[in-house]
C-alpha cells in the first residue's frame, strides 16, 4: 500500500454508486451529489435503477446505480466512463465492468464478494477482477459489512441496521476520497432520518467510520480535489427534471393567475411529477390521482373547461391511452398541458430506461386532422422553462400542448439557480370581454391569432356549449357541412402554425460558419453539446441546433437549417425528428445517427460519428 | 350540493335555442323538459350550471340547455365532470349519460365518481339499447335479448344500475320514468340537493330500436300495480287504491294486499332514504315488477364526505399551516445554497 497520499486536482470526475436495488445506492449518490453541489461544483446526476422494487438479491438484474459527474467547470452529461465505481456486490461489478477505464478506482465490499455472491452474479471463478480482465483498475476492498458491524457493536441497533448502513460507509469513504468534509453529509442525514434517531445515530457513526477508514488505512489510492466553479451569484438548489416540471407548471399558473389542476395516474418515470404537485397543496395545487390514464387527462380537460390550468402527466403507454381525449381538447380548443416523460417502448418496454421514441405519437397519434403543439425539454433544469412555455402556449392559444421530457432528464439532476419570475414572459389567456356581446359565439376567433375566446363557466352572459363534434365556423353550432369542415380543419391548423411567431427563435451553438450542422432535440442536449465541444476543441468547425420547440418549429428553423452544407440529426429513436424535418423542410435530407438502447448516448461514440462526417 | 337560490328563473331560461334533434317520440324529450323544470325549481342561474355528457343519443342533451355545456367523448363524461366540479365547486355540475356510455365504455369512471363521492348529478338514461349506432344490445339488455349484434340473443347478464351504484358505495340513487312529468322534476331536484354523487336512473323508451321495453311496467293499466313510488318517511304503499304494501319477509321483501286480512298497515315498511346500511335500499332498488313492484322515487339519500369539498378543505388546512404565498417563497425555504463569489 502507498504510504503517501497524493491529492490530484481534477476538472471533473465521474462517480458511480452501484449495488443491489435495496442497498441504498440512490440515497448515497444523492447525498454525495448534493454536498458537491453545495460545495460549489457543477453536478449532473443519472440514477439508473431496475423496474423491480427488490429484484432477486445479488443478481445482475437487480443492480441499481446512481451516477454523477462533478466538475470545476461546466459539465454537460453524467459521463461515459467512471473514474470511481462503488460496487457493493459482484453483480454491480460485472454490470459496470465496461464502464471502467484505465486507473479507475473501484471500491468494493470485500464481505459481499464471497463464493455464493459470486455465483449469484454468474462468476465462474473466485477472482472476479481477473475474470472480467480488469487489470487496469485500482481496487479498494474494505470489509464494509464487518466494519459496519464493529462500528455499531455497542448500539441498540441490530445487525440488520449494520447491513443497511453499508451505503453510508461507502459514502464516508467517497467523501474522504474527494476531500469533502463530513459536515454537509451529516446535516443531510440528520434531515433524512430526523424521525428515526437510532437509524440516524448508526448512520452517523458508520459515515465517520468510512471516512476514517480512508484516512487511517491509507487506502492506497490517490485522493481528488475538484475546485468550486465560479457560478452566477444567487440561490441554488439541486433539482431533477420531474420536480422542475412540476414547478414550471406552478410558476405558469401563478403568472396567469389561475388555479393549477393535475389529473394523473401513477406511471414510471413520470409519477414524481404528480407526487410533487400533490405535496404542493401549500401552494394551492389541486391533484386528482385518477382511476386511469384516461380519467387523468379527462379530469384535466374538465378542469380547464372550468377555468383552471389543466395538466396531466404520464409516460408513453399513458399517452397512448390519452390520445382520444387530447383529440377532444384539439377540437373543443381547450387549454391542456400533457407531459410525457418518455421511456423505452413499445408497450411496457423498459419502464425505467429512457428514450426519445414518442415524438411521432405526440405529433400524430390521434384520429383526424388533429394538430397539437409539441415541445421538449432539453435538460433537468430546462424542464422548468419547458413546462412554463407549455402552459403559456396552451392558455394563450387554447390548445393542448404535449411536453416531451424523458426518463434521463426526469430523474437526472443538476444545480439550479432559482429564477426570478419577473424575467418570465406574461401569460395572458384570450378571455371573453363584455364588448364581444351581443353576437359572440364560442368558436369566434381572434383575427390575428386564430384563437377562440375563452368564456369560463360562471361568467354571466356567455353560457355556451362546446364539444367533440364539428361545428360551424360562424355560428359555432354543430355542423356536418363538408365545406365548413374543410374550413375548420384549416382554421385549427392555422392556429397552431401561427404559434411559430410567438415562440423564441431557434439558436445555433458553436460555429455559425461551419459546414456541418448537428441537430438534436429534447433530453440529449448535454451529450450533443459535449460531443460538439470536444470536436471544436480539436480545431474543427461545427454547429449545433438543439430544438425545444418542435410543432410548430420556430419561424427561422428552415432558413437556418438550409444554411449548412450538411446536417446530421442525432436522436434516440429510428429517425422520428429527422423524418419530421424532412416533411416540413422541402429538399432537406439530413444524415442520421440513431441509437435505441434505453441508455444515454455515449459521448465518444457521438464524437466518432460526427468526426467521420466531417472528414467525408 | 347545489344550494337552492331565490332567483326566479322559469324553466325556459334553461332552454337553449338549438333545434332538438332526437327522434319524434323519444323519451329524451321528456327528460329534457323535466330537467329544465328541475333547474327552475333549483333556481341556480344558468351561467353557474355546467352540463357534461359523453357520447350517445342521451349525450346530445347539453346542446339543448342554455347553460355551460360540454359534449365530450364516449364514456368519459364522469371523469370530465369530476374535473369540472373539483376545479370549481361553485358550479352545479350535471352529467347526461346513457346505459352504454355510462355502464360499458364509461363504467370505470362511473364507479370511481361514486366511490369518491364528487358532487355531480348523473342523469342515467337507460333504454337498454345502443341507439345512436342503430341498435346493438347494451350492458343493461336482458339475457337473451335479440339485437343487431346479438342476432341469436345475448348470452350474458345485464348490469342493474342500482346494484352497480350501491356496490360502488353510491349514496344517492333514484329512479323515474321518462314520461313522468309530475314526479321527475322533483326527483331531479332532490338529486341536485344531495351532497355528493347522485344517480337518477330514467327508464327511457327508444321508439326506434327498443320500443315498448318498459311497457309491462309503465303502461297506464300496469303502472299502479307494478311500480311503487317511494317517499322518505312514508309507508311503502302502492296499487290503484294504495291497498298494497311492502312488508319484511325474513331477509326478503314481500308485496302484500292489505285487504286480504293477513297484514295490516302496521306491517308495511316505512321508507328511510337516509339509512346508511345499503341492504334494504338495494332490495328495494332491485324489485323488478314481477313479484315486487319496480321502485320509483328517491331510494337512497345518505350523507357522506364530499370529494370536491374535501379537496378544498385539505388545501385550506395545509395553507394555514404553511406560510408560502408563492412558488418562490416555497423554493427559497427549501434546501438551497447561496453562491456569492
Amino acid at each position: 500500500m502507498a504510504k503517501s497520499i497524493e491529492v490530484k486536482e481534477l476538472e471533473q470526475v465521474v462517480i458511480r454508486f452501484s449495488g443491489d436495488s435495496g442497498d441504498g445506492m440512490q440515497l448515497a449518490g444523492t447525498i454525495f451529489s448534493n454536498l458537491s453541489a453545495a460545495f460549489g461544483n457543477e453536478i449532473i446526476t443519472f440514477p439508473d435503477y431496475p423496474a423491480e422494487i427488490r429484484a432477486p438479491h445479488g443478481t445482475l438484474s437487480g443492480v441499481s446505480g446512481f451516477q454523477m459527474r462533478i466538475g470545476s467547470k461546466k459539465v454537460y452529461t453524467p459521463g461515459d466512463q467512471a473514474d470511481v465505481l462503488i460496487a457493493m456486490n459482484p453483480a454491480a461489478l460485472k454490470v459496470n465492468a465496461g464502464f471502467l477505464q484505465h486507473g479507475s478506482v473501484v471500491i468494493i465490499d470485500a464481505d459481499s464478494f464471497q463464493q455464493s455472491d459470486l455465483e449469484k452474479a454468474n462468476f465462474a471463478t473466485d477472482n472476479p477482477f481477473e475474470e472480467l480482465h480488469l487489470d487496469y483498475v485500482q481496487v479498494v476492498a474494505p470489509p464494509i459489512t464487518t466494519l459496519c458491524k464493529h462500528c455499531l457493536e455497542n448500539e441498540v441497533t441490530d445487525n440488520k441496521q449494520a447491513l443497511r448502513s453499508r451505503n453510508i460507509f461507502a459514502l464516508g469513504l467517497v467523501c474522504w476520497l474527494f476531500n469533502k468534509p463530513l459536515e454537509t453529509a451529516e446535516h443531510m442525514l440528520k434531515d433524512k432520518f430526523k424521525k428515526k434517531p437510532d437509524v440516524l445515530k448508526a448512520n452517523l457513526l458508520v459515515l465517520n467510520a468510512g471516512f476514517d477508514y480512508g484516512s487511517n488505512i491509507h487506502a492506497g489510492v490517490s485522493t481528488y480535489r475538484i475546485d468550486p466553479v465560479s457560478l452566477k451569484k444567487g440561490l441554488y438548489m439541486d433539482i431533477n427534471g420531474n420536480k422542475a416540471t412540476a414547478y414550471g407548471l406552478i410558476a405558469a399558473a401563478e403568472k396567469a393567475g389561475l388555479q393549477l389542476f393535475l389529473g394523473s395516474y401513477p406511471i414510471t418515470p413520470a409519477t414524481d411529477i404528480m407526487q410533487e404537485l400533490a405535496l404542493r397543496k401549500d401552494l394551492g395545487v389541486k391533484v386528482i390521482q385518477a382511476e386511469d390514464e384516461i380519467a387523468g387527462v379527462c379530469s384535466a380537460i374538465g378542469a380547464s373547461f372550468a377555468g383552471c390550468l389543466g395538466a396531466t402527466s404520464t409516460s408513453g403507454p399513458g399517452l397512448a391511452l390519452k390520445s382520444e381525449a387530447i383529440g377532444l381538447a384539439v377540437i373543443a380548443e381547450i387549454p391542456l398541458v400533457v407531459i410525457d416523460v418518455q421511456r423505452s417502448g413499445p408497450s411496457t418496454g423498459m419502464p425505467t430506461k429512457s428514450e426519445q421514441t414518442d415524438l411521432m405519437q405526440a405529433l400524430y397519434g390521434r384520429n383526424g386532422e388533429s394538430p397539437a403543439v409539441v415541445i421538449s425539454a432539453i435538460s433537468p433544469i430546462d424542464c422548468f422553462d419547458a413546462a412554463y412555455w407549455a402552459s403559456k402556449i396552451a392558455l394563450e392559444h387554447m390548445t393542448p400542448v404535449i411536453l416531451l421530457t424523458d426518463g434521463y432528464i426526469a430523474n437526472g439532476s443538476s444545480a439550479w439557480l432559482l429564477p426570478d419570475l419577473d424575467d418570465y414572459p406574461a401569460i395572458k389567456p384570450n378571455y371573453v370581454t363584455p364588448d364581444l356581446q351581443p353576437g359572440w359565439t364560442p368558436y369566434q376567433r381572434d383575427p390575428e391569432t386564430h384563437v377562440r375566446y375563452w368564456a369560463i363557466p360562471g361568467t354571466e352572459g356567455f353560457t355556451h356549449r362546446i364539444g367533440g363534434l364539428e361545428k360551424d365556423f360562424s355560428t359555432s353550432i354543430i355542423s356536418t357541412d363538408p365545406i365548413n369542415h374543410g374550413q375548420m380543419v384549416e382554421a385549427r391548423q392555422a392556429k397552431i402554425d401561427k404559434i411559430a411567431e410567438f415562440i423564441p427563435k431557434q439558436e445555433i451553438e458553436g460555429d455559425e460558419d461551419a459546414d456541418l450542422l448537428v441537430i438534436g432535440w429534447g433530453g440529449t442536449y448535454g451529450h450533443l453539446c459535449e460531443a460538439v465541444e470536444i470536436i471544436r476543441q480539436q480545431g474543427k468547425k461545427l454547429a449545433l441546433a438543439h430544438f425545444r420547440f418542435i410543432n410548430p418549429l420556430p419561424e427561422n428553423a428552415e432558413s437556418l437549417i438550409l444554411r449548412y452544407k450538411k446536417a446530421i440529426v442525432i436522436e434516440q429513436n429510428k429517425g422520428q425528428f429527422a423524418n419530421f424535418l424532412r416533411s416540413k423542410i422541402h429538399g432537406f435530407n439530413p444524415y442520421q445517427f440513431n441509437r435505441v438502447k434505453g441508455q444515454p448516448f455515449i459521448v465518444r461514440r457521438l464524437v466518432e460519428e460526427i468526426s467521420k462526417l466531417l472528414e467525408e | 350540493m347545489d344550494t337552492v337560490q331565490n332567483n326566479n328563473y322559469e324553466a325556459k331560461a334553461y332552454k337553449s335555442a338549438q333545434l332538438v334533434r332526437w327522434c319524434p317520440g323519444c323519451g329524451d324529450h321528456g327528460i329534457l323538459s323535466n330537467l329544465h323544470k328541475a333547474m327552475a325549481l333549483l333556481g341556480i342561474p344558468p351561467h353557474n350550471i355546467a352540463v357534461i355528457s359523453g357520447i350517445g343519443c342521451s349525450s346530445r342533451l347539453p346542446y339543448y340547455m342554455n347553460t355551460y355545456g360540454f359534449h365530450t367523448i364516449h364514456g368519459r363524461g364522469a371523469a370530465i365532470a369530476t374535473g369540472v366540479k373539483t376545479a370549481n365547486p361553485d358550479l352545479s355540475v350535471w352529467l347526461a349519460t346513457g346505459d352504454g356510455d355510462c355502464l360499458a365504455i364509461g363504467g370505470n369512471h362511473f364507479i370511481h365518481a361514486l366511490r369518491r363521492n364528487v358532487d355531480i348529478n348523473i342523469i342515467l338514461m337507460n333504454n337498454k339499447i345502443y341507439g345512436l349506432t342503430k341498435g346493438q344490445y347494451s350492458p343493461t339488455s336482458d339475457r337473451g335479448f335479440v339485437s343487431k349484434s346479438s342476432p341469436y340473443g345475448t348470452v350474458e347478464d345485464p348490469f342493474r344500475p342500482a346494484e352497480l351504484t350501491i356496490g360502488a358505495r353510491g349514496r344517492f340513487f333514484a329512479r323515474t320514468i321518462d314520461v313522468d312529468m309530475k314526479n321527475s322534476p322533483e326527483i331531479m331536484l332532490q338529486a341536485a340537493k344531495h351532497k355528493g354523487t347522485s344517480v337518477v336512473e330514467v327508464l327511457l323508451n327508444c321508439v326506434i330500436f327498443n320500443d315498448g321495453i318498459y311497457d309491462n311496467i309503465v303502461k297506464k293499466e300496469f303502472r299502479s300495480d307494478r311500480t311503487i313510488f317511494l317517499r322518505h318517511g312514508e309507508k311503502m304503499l302502492f296499487g290503484a287504491d294504495n291497498d298494497k304494501g311492502i312488508v319484511r319477509d325474513g331477509f326478503n321483501l314481500k308485496a302484500v294486499n292489505l285487504n286480504d286480512g293477513l297484514y295490516s298497515l302496521d306491517d308495511v315498511l316505512v321508507h328511510d332514504t337516509h339509512e346508511e346500511d345499503p341492504s334494504l335500499h338495494l332490495k328495494l332498488a332491485l324489485m323488478d315488477g314481477s313479484d315486487l313492484p319496480v321502485a320509483l322515487g328517491v331510494i337512497r339519500d345518505v350523507a357522506a364526505p364530499v370529494y370536491d369539498e374535501e379537496v378544498d378543505r385539505q388545501i385550506a388546512e395545509v395553507r394555514q399551516r404553511k406560510p408560502f404565498r408563492s412558488l418562490m417563497d416555497f423554493l427559497k425555504a427549501g434546501e438551497t445554497w447561496r453562491v456569492d463569489n
